[in-house]
């Protein structure tokens, strides 16, 4: 399982979507950090590039690098090697290789310029995402067979966790806005990864106030101990169940 | 011999009183009971030089115009029980004292310094530590409160009163003072045609300045900064605020100046910096708002739809989260020549002034003062679609809240 891990992440870190990928975080995090004079207002830039870039940037290019390295995974799988071992073990060299562009990208230039809890957090679900989303790239792979339908699903998943989903999450919020809804809201969000990173990180910073009352009801809950070990599990279920599904559909798929 | 007569008498009627006429200066120690019994013993006109030492002494009374002077700062301790000075005569003046640990109680307002029913009394360069109530003035005109400094430990508000307190007052001078650590800094209650200047209130456990059915009164080039919950005034016309900055009045239910029921005022030259809400207006009319910033802000401006006639003109709008909320679709207030810096109009005559109106209010700020619970989803991504599309075909946000001629650049304040 090493070596192919190895063969992998050595791979994917000669390649150039991956590098140009950390090249342009880098940029853009060293711009807006020492561009602007408030500290807050670059890790709210840089939150608001991590929900939008890292989702659809990794599901994208997980599900294209797990389709055009079928034949590598087919001539290995005629080794004496577990499917399971195979799957995973390309699972982690992708997912590795993206947290390492994600930390070299912004985790180090945020940490140089303004480090802090609130930057810790914007790091760790930063990079979350970046595991959550290639689990989700690696299910794809999985269940598709054609290499467009399966870029077509990574497309339409990544939007509806960036996009759709808050609006749908808005329109629940209009229709029962005569109710008290922050608890089942609690537990709606906690069904979006890109939604509990982006509220772990604003409740770190002090445009938490801005959240009201609702803000007030979640920095109490997600702010406790309790809190973060529920954030952390349902963080790690959006990684573990995609991953599970995909082995166990991985196992009988005729390739 | 009818004139001699009258000459006698009248060097007699000179002469007698002549003890009590020229006023004395005196010196007070610290023994027990000396300030008080120096007062007793005064007269009319004396200066008493309290000399520097601790004091432990209770309401003083002081029913004659006198004046006390503390030398290097003596220390009057009312050992967690008791008030500190009352003052009940006019032109009565107290200078470079230190007065503290006044007791705290519910029954009675304990201060520091009280003043009731006086005229011209000064109070002037005190150090007030750690009293419930630091100046309180009641039913007094041509006062004036200098210099001083007034602090608190208390953290509780319930058991915290105000540092500079006026009920029922005229003509006030409120100067120079550093409020910190009370409930309100400067609190006024039917104070009318009063001055309130160059003040520091900051860290105050509600307002730094409280201020209800007071008229005619200005306040100018003071700082508010990290109250509880930023300056309140409320139910009052003709109020005047200028040059005054708040500050960092950050939280739940902060704001950086709260305005309910004002009518006929102006606020000119004030800085806004980095409070939850710059100005919240309620019920308000004819307030006029020119030549102020508003920099990083949660929300700039909260106009409620019960405000009315109200100018807002050349102010800069720099960096705020909201420019402007409100919670109707009617606007009877009017937005011109002011600086927005997420204006992305064009000028196409260079006159410096936009050819396309902007709409100060975002329809994601309209979402969420109807429904408080999508503020959670602040920052997401959707919420910047909903405003970039509402621009281009607005439908929800008031049509006529906008700004008609907003400036190219910012303004010079």
């Amino acid at each position: 399982m090493r070596t192919i891990i190895k063969y992998v992440l050595l791979d994917l870190l000669k390649n150039k979507t991956i590098i140009v990928y950390t090249i342009i975080l880098a940029a853009l995090s060293v711009s807006v950090l020492s561009m602007g004079s408030n500290a807050t207002k670059g890790l709210l830039s840089l939150l608001n590039i991590t929900l939008l870039f890292v989702p659809i940037i990794s599901i994208l290019f997980s599900t294209i690098y797990f389709f055009n390295s079928i034949e590598f995974t087919e001539l290995l799988l005629a080794q004496p090697i577990k499917r399971k071992t195979m799957l995973l073990a390309s699972y982690t060299g992708v997912a590795f290789a993206l947290g390492i562009a994600y930390i070299i990208g912004i985790g180090v230039p945020v940490c140089i310029f303004s480090y802090g809890p609130a930057a810790l957090t914007l790091i760790i679900s930063g990079l979350f995402l970046s595991l959550i989303f290639s689990a989700l790239a690696l299910l794809i792979f999985v269940l598709f067979k054609d290499k467009t339908k399966g870029i077509g699903a990574a497309i339409i998943i990544a939007l509806f966790f960036t996009l759709l989903f808050d609006g749908l999450l808005l329109s629940f919020i209009y229709s029962f806005s005569d109710y008290p809804i922050e608890k089942p809201l609690l537990g709606m969000i906690s069904l979006n990864p890109v939604d509990l990173g982006r509220i772990l990180v604003l409740l770190q910073l002090d445009v938490a106030v801005m959240m009201g009352y609702s803000g007030a009801l979640f920095k109490k809950f997600l702010g406790s101990a309790t809190g973060s070990i529920y954030v952390f599990a349902c963080m790690m279920f959006w990684i573990v169940i995609p991953l599970f599904l995909s082995v166990r559909k991985f196992r009988k798929k005729d390739l | 011999m009818n004139s001699i007569l009258a000459f006698t008498f009248l060097t007699l009627y000179l002469c007698l009183p002549g003890k009590v006429c020229y006023a004395s200066n005196l010196k007070v120690y610290a023994t027990a009971n000396s300030i008080r019994n120096a007062i007793a013993a005064a007269h009319k006109g004396d200066t008493l030089f309290i000399q520097s030492g601790v004091y432990k002494e209770h309401d003083i009374v002081v029913t004659t115009k006198i004046t006390i002077i503390g030398i290097g700062y003596p220390v009057i301790d009312a050992e967690n029980k008791y008030q500190g000075f009352i003052i009940s005569a006019d032109s009565v003046t107290i200078q470079g004292l230190q007065i503290q640990n006044t007791g705290r109680a519910s029954t009675t307002d304990i201060a520091g310094i009280k003043i009731i029913n006086a005229r011209f009394v000064t109070i002037r360069n005190n150090k007030l530590t750690d009293n419930t109530y630091g100046v309180y003035l009641q039913n007094v005109s041509y006062c004036y409160v200098f210099n001083n400094i007034i602090q608190s430990r208390s953290t509780s508000e319930i058991n915290n009163g105000n540092g500079v307190h006026a009920w029922k007052s005229d003509h006030l001078l409120v100067k120079g003072n550093t409020c910190t650590g009370q409930r309100d800094g400067i609190y006024f209650e039917f104070v009318t045609d009063s001055h309130i200047e160059d003040n520091n209130s900051y860290s105050n456990l509600r307002y730094g300045l409280h201020f209800m059915f007071s008229h005619d009164d200005t306040y100018t080039h003071n700082i508010f900064k990290d109250n509880g919950a930023g300056v309140a005034v409320m139910y009052s016309h003709g109020v005047i605020m200028k040059d005054n900055e708040f500050i960092h009045n950050w939280g739940d239910a902060s704001y950086g100046l709260l305005l309910k029921e004002i009518t006929d005022s102006k606020i000119e030259h004030n800085h806004f910096l980095k409070n939850t809400v710059g100005i919240h207006m309620e019920g308000t009319t004819r307030v006029d708002v020119k030549h102020c910033l508003f920099e990083d802000n949660g929300w700039a401006l909260r106009v409620q739809a019960s405000c009315s006639g109200s100018n807002f003109m050349e102010n800069n709008f720099i960096g705020n989260s909201f420019d402007v909320a409100t919670n109707g679709t009617l606007m009877l207030n009017f937005f011109n020549h002011n600086y927005w810096d997420k204006y992305d109009g064009y000028d196409l005559d260079k006159n410096n002034i936009g050819d396309v109106p902007y709409y100060p209010v975002s329809v994601y700020s309209v979402v969420t003062e109807k429904i408080p619970d999508a503020m959670i989803l602040y920052h997401s991504f959707l919420t910047d679609i909903m405003d970039k599309v509402e621009k281009v075909l607005p439908t929800m946000i008031p049509d006529k809240l906008k700004d008609d001629n907003p400036m190219m650049k910012k303004l010079k304040l």
